[in-house]
């Protein structure tokens, strides 16, 4: 009896790691990626979909960092990278052959507060937040802040900084905006992925910051747009390039990358912060997919490029219901041109 | 000797005897190859900075500059201030369920103490983010900022999430170790002499006083040393309620940093040779300062034990 109840124990026990381990049916395609977590719930969207609608392709995609996306990608160990930050020429350097950076999609990063009595409405110009960022703005009611807002009764509280503490691509965007913006902030801060903050406190992630915003009265901070749009957080009001003041959204993200479409380099790797145009949200980047402009294996090349294909023109329907901002067409024109330069072995496979 | 000697004889325990002492040597293989690979991914920053690594209070991935003062002064800050609040939480719980609590009271009251050691620390952070920061902000921090600001260690801004608050949530977080290793030490004094204490006469008080002070101070003292390895390696929860800032202030109402959190929270993203070394440097650090710190506590242990027995 007691054999037989550990017999029944074991046998439970291997039928669920075959569960959890179990492999696709044969004669399916997967494909591998590795890379950005900000994209990772529309990419995971997007698999499920094209799956269902395309049997025999199947994807596996491990959503470990833009950091960790470039370094797999870099050896070779996946099929596709994923990042939110272009590779930097020293990182290409270091790759076995030429790559393309295919953007997927736009991400926008929002200015949060939390200041009682103001529900919303606050506005803000790129010296003023770049001064609250360098801590040279200390009070609500300074009257730089108070320029702007004329109508909003401002409180005399401290300004409480918040920001990412974990490297992140929103972290990225953001400074790369504060950089463009304030030439202070380039030569004593600069940007990138984790940087020295002038003040302020950090919290982990997207929660973190909006834990720290919510809990701390008079504090401010910045999350990408899906996270504040889905908390329902205030959000401030950015001047952009063309003096207008712009609330984030899907459609004022979309409106920025149809502003620098025009200038858009060939290879792709360009900042959207600051963008022209009146109606264009000033702190905005894209995010690519990193693919090997020379493919190894015809079949896997031949997957990708159609699931690229694919991702940018169906796929970009999906993306405002999870509040992505799609490729404005002039946009997703140009990745589908150079979609054509994929080979293998010099032969086109689009 | 003579278990080898007899173990020789026969082949099942020579085998058995074998099987477990190459366990044993895996287990001791695997702290060194953790040690050596910490080493060798660490070399691009020890050899860039050298000692200046342990002193420098500098962090700027941006400018290629790296230091581990801050992480290690917020490391151990924090845990110092969540042995200095345990202990005595612990231990005094602990004489109180073993000493006074009535049978029906003291089952419940060690399950529910010891079920605090079994939730998820990433749990701890959000309560703390959510509870603990903003009560102690308001009920605390601000007031004795605003009394007792001229001090130092209290002075403002106060912000909320802090060092003091990430060693209040370690100290929370830690009490089940301190109060059930001191239990047991407390069940192991012999009822005898108790019961000699109180027939001198003695009070409780006195009998506690005596007999822990005879018997029992090694032993919540090793309690201490296993809650300060807990405190030195928690990551999640500190992460969340530290503030994560990587400067040195002598105020406990100012944010700080933590190894752990560090490490945690610029891996996945950290691009470039020395970032990254630097960053498994910080891991090495936090390696041999808990390995010190361990040592250091079986060192004073030894003397501790040794003296109480000449004592008795």
């Amino acid at each position: 009896m007691k054999s037989l109840y550990r017999f029944g124990t074991a046998a439970l026990a291997l039928a669920l790691l075959a569960a959890c381990a179990s492999p696709p049916p044969a004669n399916t395609l997967t494909i591998t990626g590795a890379g950005a977590t900000f994209p990772y719930p529309l990419y995971s969207k997007w698999f499920y979909e094209y799956s269902n609608s395309h049997p025999g392709v199947n994807f596996n995609y491990q959503s470990i960092g833009s950091g960790g996306g470039i370094r797999q990608i870099t050896a070779g160990t996946v099929d596709f990278g994923a990042s939110d930050a272009p590779m930097t020429d020293e990182e290409m350097a270091k790759l076995p052959g030429p790559i393309l950076h295919l953007p997927m999609t736009i991400g926008a990063v929002t200015v949060v507060y939390n200041l009682a009595g103001v529900g919303g409405g606050l506005k803000l110009a790129p010296e003023v937040l770049a001064g609250i960022y360098l801590g040279k703005i200390a009070k609500w009611n300074d009257s730089r802040i108070a320029a702007l807002n004329p109508g909003l009764r401002l409180p005399g509280a401290d300004i409480v900084v918040a920001e990412r503490s974990d490297g992140s691509g929103t972290t990225d965007i953001f400074t790369n905006y504060l950089s463009t913006v304030s030439p202070e902030w380039r030569a004593k801060v600069g940007r990138g992925k984790s940087i020295r903050w002038p003040v302020g406190l950090g919290g982990k992630g997207n929660e973190g910051v909006a834990g720290l915003v919510r809990q701390t009265p008079g504090a401010i901070g910045y999350v990408e747009l899906a996270y504040a749009e889905q908390n329902r957080m205030p959000t401030a009001a950015l001047k952009n390039r063309d003096g207008a003041f712009v609330l984030p959204s899907i459609a004022s993200t979309t409106a920025a990358a149809a502003g620098a479409a025009k200038t858009m380099p060939a290879d792709f790797r360009v900042s959207l912060v600051d963008a022209p145009g009146r109606d264009s949200y000033p702190i905005c980047g894209m995010t690519w997919l990193l693919v090997y402009r020379d493919q190894k294996d015809p079949a896997k090349g031949k997957a990708l490029v159609a699931f690229l294909k694919w991702a940018i023109r169906d796929g970009q329907k999906i993306g405002p219901t999870l509040d992505y901002a799609p490729l404005p067409a002039a946009v997703a024109d140009k990745v589908d041109e150079a979609l054509k330069q994929v080979n293998f072995l010099g032969k086109r496979i689009y | 000797m003579s278990g080898r000697a007899r173990a020789a004889e026969n082949p099942r325990d020579v085998a058995f005897e074998k099987a477990t002492a190459a366990f044993a040597f895996g287990v001791l293989a695997l702290a060194l190859l953790l040690l050596a690979l910490l080493v060798r991914e660490s070399l691009p920053s020890l050899r860039k900075f050298g000692a200046a690594f342990l002193v420098s209070r500098d962090w700027d991935p941006v400018g290629g500059r790296f230091g581990a003062l801050p992480f290690i002064c917020g490391t151990l800050v924090s845990s110092f201030i969540a042995v200095v609040i345990a202990v005595p939480l612990g231990v005094a719980s602990a004489v109180f369920i073993n000493e006074f609590a009535p049978g029906w009271l003291k089952t419940p009251v060690s399950f529910f103490a010891e079920l605090l050691a079994a939730i998820p620390s990433v749990i701890y952070g959000l309560w703390g983010i959510f509870v603990l920061v903003p009560v102690l902000r308001d009920w605390f921090m601000r007031p004795a900022a605003s009394l007792l600001g001229w001090i130092p260690l209290f002075r403002g801004p106060v912000y909320g999430p802090s060092v003091l608050a990430a060693g209040v949530l370690l100290s929370i977080m830690i009490v089940p170790f301190i109060l059930s290793v001191s239990r047991e030490v407390l069940a192991t004094i012999p009822q005898v002499q108790k019961e000699a204490v109180l027939s001198l006469g003695g009070t409780r008080w006195e009998m506690i006083r005596i007999v822990i002070g005879q018997h029992c101070i090694p032993g919540i003292f090793g309690a201490t040393v296993i809650g300060l390895g807990r405190a030195l390696g928690e990551t999640m929860a500190v992460t969340m309620v530290i503030g994560n800032r990587p400067d040195i202030v002598l105020s406990l109402f100012s944010p700080g940093y933590s190894m752990a959190a560090v490490i945690a929270n610029e891996f996945a993203e950290a691009t470039g040779d020395l970032y990254l070394s630097s960053l498994v440097e910080i891991g090495l650090v936090l390696f041999l300062l808990t390995f010190v710190v361990n040592l250091a506590a079986k060192l004073v242990l030894r003397t501790m034990v040794a003296r109480a027995s000449r004592g008795i």
